[in-house]
């Protein structure tokens, strides 16, 4: 069982200080936190793409380098990347240098977006928001899974003898999550697939995510990549902690009440009954969270959102600290106890790697390294060699 | 098989003439109903009840007393929407519920239009203003509409088609619609999820159409 956290990278303003940080501190923020996260021992650290203020992380690759960087163990991932208006073919490109430099610690979260201008901005049409996804996803597993890429396709301009560079590190793309909130289509391709399936249920009742999560595993089952059972499911969460849980309350509640993310709309109280938002004691969350493998079965990625609303990155930090060391334990520790042996922890490079024999080592296969219009190699310093 | 009618009012106060009119069009359809043979139970819902969860959903979720009229709405083999006119219109409280009710819920679905105002001068806003919200929402929608007046209650109103006539002849209608068809039954919302194949064969044979015309 994965543990992790996702940001969506907003600037809010603080409610109880009237303060928003600059863009600059907000970044470097994220960068923090995902420092800590790896510090306090959770497995995974996602970072959001956005194309809008108030939002920061256009550029996900480049923040996730970073922090590759600064960090030895986490994974770092995405929440979510945009499938819909991104060139297929730089999504190859830069996932593929990102994986190289983190050496594997990579995977991604494909989604849609949820701000509808990002679709014209990039000159798209959101009502073909579905078969973007269906289309550029096709193109990208064959950008990573084919050495020379040959496509035609309804939304991009044809590929002919097309290398994506780098290659995917050892041969192997990195693990995929497909997001989806309402949509049973994208949990169908995720099944189709055998790649993994997020549900980002953090605005929903439980009722749904349930729906959802079971139209996936029985779809996962059809396409014969194992049982329902063992399909790949991630959830998302949001929790406020402190040592009392009415101090917890307290404190949270003019994020809640401010955040624009909530809309003004339901209560604290209303909005923690329906939804896994939970704010209270560590162990009210423990009894919260151990309870979504009820509903949803046994899965791999626990995400949580710890920084937005405005919470200033001290807070945040606190947050984590019993995050990983008061609630995370013991969670890993109750999922691990009633999971049954056949059912399998989310792929990660290395398992990837070992469930194909072993690396595929390209650095000795000249097929990918010389040049196929050049004739050249890049120890030749891509001198054109003239035919004779 | 029982068969379900669900009248959807936007009538704002108690007594309310909206409601009023609901009722009798749905005692109007069990009648008619009843002398083709046919049972049907009918549910109220007065919107009213529901205002600050219709605004949730807006904004948020809807909350769960809201789903479960989803629910009713979704399993209805007739509804009866009515609204008070406001402004030469429906009122923002019944075009908000229709905004929130989850999308596909009234494809195909037989809707008995009514509303009440204080003059028949604004009758035709069944045609103008609810008529087509209907339309786009692919609700299967009565020709016929009621449209009371506040002097249609009394003796004032029109004596050539007065009104309990009117909503004879509407409840007529939908009854006769409804045995035609037969009983609703809710499918599973991913029942009809297309197949991976399904989704990438259209995109594929929409390239086909797409050079073959060139």
């Amino acid at each position: 069982m994965q543990f992790g956290v996702f940001t969506v990278s907003d600037i809010t303003t603080d409610p109880t200080t009237g303060r928003a940080p600059s863009e600059h501190d907000r970044i470097k923020a994220i960068v923090a936190i995902a420092k800590r996260s790896e510090e306090v021992g959770l497995d995974v650290f996602a970072l959001g793409e956005h194309h809008n203020p108030p939002f920061v992380s256009s550029s996900p690759t480049t923040t996730l380098g970073f922090i590759a960087a600064q960090t030895e163990r986490i994974i770092l991932s995405t929440a979510t990347t945009l499938i819909t208006t991104n060139d297929p073919v730089k999504i190859a490109e830069d996932y593929a240098m990102l994986q190289h430099v983190a050496d594997g610690r990579v995977d991604l979260m494909m989604g849609r977006g949820n701000t509808g201008p990002v679709y014209p901005w990039f000159g798209k049409d959101i009502r073909q928001g579905i078969e973007l996804a269906i289309e550029n996803y096709a193109l990208l597993r064959k950008l990573w899974d084919e050495d020379v890429v040959d496509w035609q396709g309804k939304f991009r301009t044809p590929l002919q003898g097309f290398t994506s560079t780098p290659r995917p590190l050892d041969g192997v793309a990195p693990f995929v999550w497909h997001g989806s909130i309402r949509s049973p289509e994208i949990a169908e391709q995720a099944a189709y697939y055998g790649d993994g399936f997020f549900h980002n249920n953090i605005f929903w009742p439980m009722s749904h995510t349930k729906q959802m999560v079971g139209y996936y595993r029985r779809r996962f089952e059809h396409y014969g990549h194992g049982s329902a059972d063992q399909a790949i499911v991630g959830l998302g969460g949001q929790v406020f902690m402190r040592a009392k849980s009415q101090d917890a309350v307290r404190e949270f509640r003019p994020y809640f009440d401010n955040a624009p993310v909530y809309g003004g709309g339901p209560s604290m109280e209303d909005f923690t009954r329906e939804t896994p938002l939970t704010v209270g004691s560590s162990q009210q969350v423990i009894d919260r969270y151990a309870g979504m493998r009820d509903a949803v079965g046994d899965y791999q990625r626990q995400l949580f959102l710890m920084d937005h609303a405005g919470l200033p990155l001290e807070t945040v930090l606190e947050q984590l600290e019993i995050l990983g060391t008061e609630v995370v334990p013991v969670l890993r520790r109750e999922f691990d106890s009633k999971r049954p042996a056949h059912v399998p922890d989310a792929p990660t490079h290395a398992s990837l790697v070992a469930a194909r024999g072993g690396a595929v080592a390209n650095e000795s296969d000249p097929a990918t390294l010389v040049d196929r219009w050049t004739g050249t190699r890049a120890e030749d310093s891509n001198v054109l060699r003239v035919a004779r | 098989m029982t068969r379900r009618i669900v009248v959807i009012s936007a009538g704002l106060r108690e007594p309310s003439s909206t409601s009023l009119l609901g009722e009798r069009l749905a005692e109007a359809t069990l009648t008619a109903l009843a002398a083709r043979g046919s049972v049907a139970e009918v549910e109220v819902v007065e919107l009213r009840h529901h205002g600050g969860d219709i605004m949730q959903a807006m904004t948020s979720f809807a909350p769960e007393a809201l789903r479960a009229v989803f629910d009713r709405v979704a399993a209805a083999d007739g509804v009866i929407a009515l609204t008070p006119l406001f402004n030469t219109s429906y009122s923002g409280l019944f075009k908000s519920f229709f905004d929130v009710l989850p999308e596909g819920s009234l494809a195909g679905k037989l809707v008995l239009l009514g509303a009440t105002g204080g003059t028949p001068r604004h009758s035709l806003a069944l045609d103008y203003a609810l008529r087509p919200m209907f339309a786009y929402l692919h609700a299967d929608v009565l020709t016929t509409g009621v449209f009371a007046a506040t002097e249609d209650w009394g003796a004032a109103g029109d004596d050539v088609r007065p009104l309990t006539e009117r909503i004879a002849r509407a409840g007529e209608s939908l009854a006769e619609a409804i045995a035609a068809r037969p009983a609703v039954v809710v499918a599973d919302e991913f029942a009809s999820t297309a197949s991976f194949e399904e989704m990438f064969s259209r995109l594929r044979s929409a390239d086909d159409d797409f050079e073959n015309g060139l």
